[in-house]
């Protein structure tokens, strides 16, 4: 009986030849990182403990991101302490303003994220990282201060579903659809605890990037984790990135799974979530008539160089329509530069549109494109809850770049589909 | 444990709606208390009293690993809170704040807001007071426990390396 790539990771990183589902584990923890709304509470946690040291500066990240470059006061003093904190224990890995970038776009792109690893950050959707084949999982501040001080972390061990991705996406269809789809279909704890493997024809052809907006939303269907079984394009854009060994895990062919879902993406539709969950999934040809004040195109999920690219190559040469606004949020310092040297930022300004500096933003409502009370935006983000964005009466509608550059464009839900030719 | 219900008969109630991000360049259990619950029930911090719990439905604390949800219904005086299930991170959040979250089905059908409550831990049994029914619960893992009682993973560690 064989084993899920998560149960070798981890079994792996405590010692052990195999592991089960539903094992207690205390894990060896290969890369923490740090950003400014969960990490002051751990220094805290440390520093009234005793805790003086962290257990290897060399195996943590730290990237503020949430609010900067800082928002107010209060932010600013969370993001100044962070960077007395990282220079008091030697952590010199430390991007700040001018290298700045949403972390979980800029820590796979400096090659940080290495095939069977394990990561955790005070964040939710740390299960990006999975899409590398690394076991990442989001954590609490509590168990960030353990982990930075003891390198290790206490797991139980998940039960894998398996989501086999067949068919072939149509044009104007992109990865951030299918996992739309796959989180209305199962519920958004359809996934409660559980790791969450993508595999199939179509996983195949995304391109690691696209690879991550999917294991990104794990955690909106409840996941622990997302991961995929690392292959050739995997390899290539890490060794693209670093030269530091790593060990290609992969998934048993007869590992057993709780349960296996089969979706064929053939004849999969631009999908919009509605509010307040990202698991009101629908397709576009039933959305209707629904205007909307803001387009945001930006975040860890939907906010690197490709979807630039898509959102671009729809609006050049196109104007927001008036009464809408359109915030483009390049996720990382590379990816602005990109993007610049690309002329995509042109295509966007001359289309009206305002870029801004690499920050986690509005996405989580915090600032560079707050919501007002009744006022919608379509988002290329990951959630849609109550007040997400800002007014707890405003409305968040999430979708992929492309189906935000065409609702720009037009000043309602719009199907990209009929700007790609 | 003894304490009052405050029941949100709902799933998926999220960290977003228990401590709204625009809080978050704070991270003191005070500061944070005043806007507990605030995008889902703006009169909550005006009724809850210390030693209260919360009963709400499935999925509850789903969303961002924000510790400071737990924090902020801490700091509001609630002593437990009661969920039909919970969400992963949420979960573990309370465990390594050694703050009780317990795991009843179908419990929001079942309490209303108002209703005394009492937890046994011990027998994994929950008490209505006001109308006598008795309800049981998923019993807290043996390690969970441990970390409970030690007030929580900081400390547990710090006990471990004596």
């Amino acid at each position: 009986m064989g084993s899920t790539i998560t149960e070798k990771i981890l079994a792996g990183h405590c010692g052990k030849e195999s592991i089960k589902p539903g094992s207690l584990i205390n894990a060896d923890i290969d890369l923490i990182m740090c950003h400014d709304i969960t990490t002051t509470p751990a220094i805290d946690m440390l520093a009234a403990n005793g805790m003086n040291k962290v257990f290897d500066p060399e195996k943590i990240v730290v990237m503020p991101d949430h609010f900067v470059p800082n928002k107010d006061i209060k932010s600013a003093e969370l993001v100044k302490k962070i960077r007395l904190w990282a220079k008091e224990q030697g952590i010199t890995k430390f991007y700040d303003i001018g290298n700045h970038g949403v972390c979980h776009a800029l820590l796979p792109e400096q090659g940080y994220v290495k095939p069977g690893m394990t990561i955790i950050c005070g964040d939710s959707h740390t299960c990006t990282h999975g899409a590398l084949g690394a076991f990442s999982t989001g954590i609490g501040s509590t168990d960030l201060a353990a982990a930075l001080y003891t390198g290790q972390l206490w797991f139980k061990v998940p039960e894998t579903i398996l989501i086999k991705l067949d068919g072939r996406l149509q044009k104007g269809t992109y990865s951030k659809d299918v996992i739309l789809d796959i989180i209305s279909k199962i519920g958004v704890d359809g996934a409660l605890y559980k790791a969450m493997e993508f595999t199939g024809e179509l996983i195949d052809d995304l391109s690691v990037e696209s690879r991550m907006t999917i294991c990104n939303m794990a955690i909106e269907a409840g996941g622990k984790s997302g991961i995929i079984s690392p292959d050739q394009k995997t390899i290539d854009y890490v060794k693209e990135r670093t030269d530091e060994e790593f060990e290609i895990i992969k998934s048993d062919d007869d590992a057993v799974y709780e349960r296996i879902i089969e979706i064929d993406v053939s004849n999969l539709e631009p999908i919009i979530a509605f509010p307040h969950l990202p698991g009101n999934g629908k397709p576009i040809s039933k959305v209707g008539n629904i205007k909307i004040d803001q387009a945001y195109l930006g975040s860890c999920t939907n906010g690197r160089i490709e979807d630039l690219r898509v959102a671009a190559s729809i609006m050049n040469g196109k104007k927001v329509a008036d009464g809408t606004r359109m915030i483009v949020v390049p996720a990382t310092t590379e990816i602005w530069k990109q993007a610049n040297k690309e002329g995509l930022l042109d295509i966007f300004m001359e289309a009206g549109a305002a870029v801004s500096t690499p920050t986690c933003g509005a996405c989580l409502g915090g600032h560079m494109g707050v919501l007002a009370a009744g006022e919608r935006c379509i988002s290329s983000t990951n959630r849609n809850f109550v007040g997400r964005m800002g007014s707890p009466e405003s409305e968040v509608y999430l979708s992929s770049p492309a189906t935000v550059a065409s609702s720009a464009i037009e000043g309602k839900i719009a199907d990209p589909r009929k700007y790609l030719i | 444990m003894k304490g009052y219900a405050h029941v949100y008969d709902r799933k998926h109630i999220n960290t977003d709606e228990i401590i709204p991000a625009r809080y978050l360049n704070m991270d003191k259990e005070a500061d944070l208390a005043k806007h507990a619950m605030e995008d889902l029930d703006g009169d909550f911090i005006n009724k809850v009293k210390q030693g209260d719990f919360i009963v709400a439905g499935e999925d509850f604390g789903c969303g961002s690993s924000r510790e400071h949800a737990v924090w902020a219904l801490r700091g509001s005086g609630i002593k437990a809170v009661i969920a039909d299930t919970f969400a992963r991170i949420f979960y573990r959040n309370c465990i390594n704040n050694g703050f009780l979250a317990i795991e009843s089905k179908d419990i929001s059908k079942k309490v209303r807001t108002g209703d005394e409550l009492e937890i046994a831990l011990e027998s994994g049994t929950l008490k209505n007071l006001t109308n006598g029914e008795e309800y049981t619960f998923l019993p807290i893992p043996a390690f969970a426990r441990k970390i409970i009682l030690a007030g929580g993973l900081i400390n547990y560690i710090k006990n471990e390396a004596k």
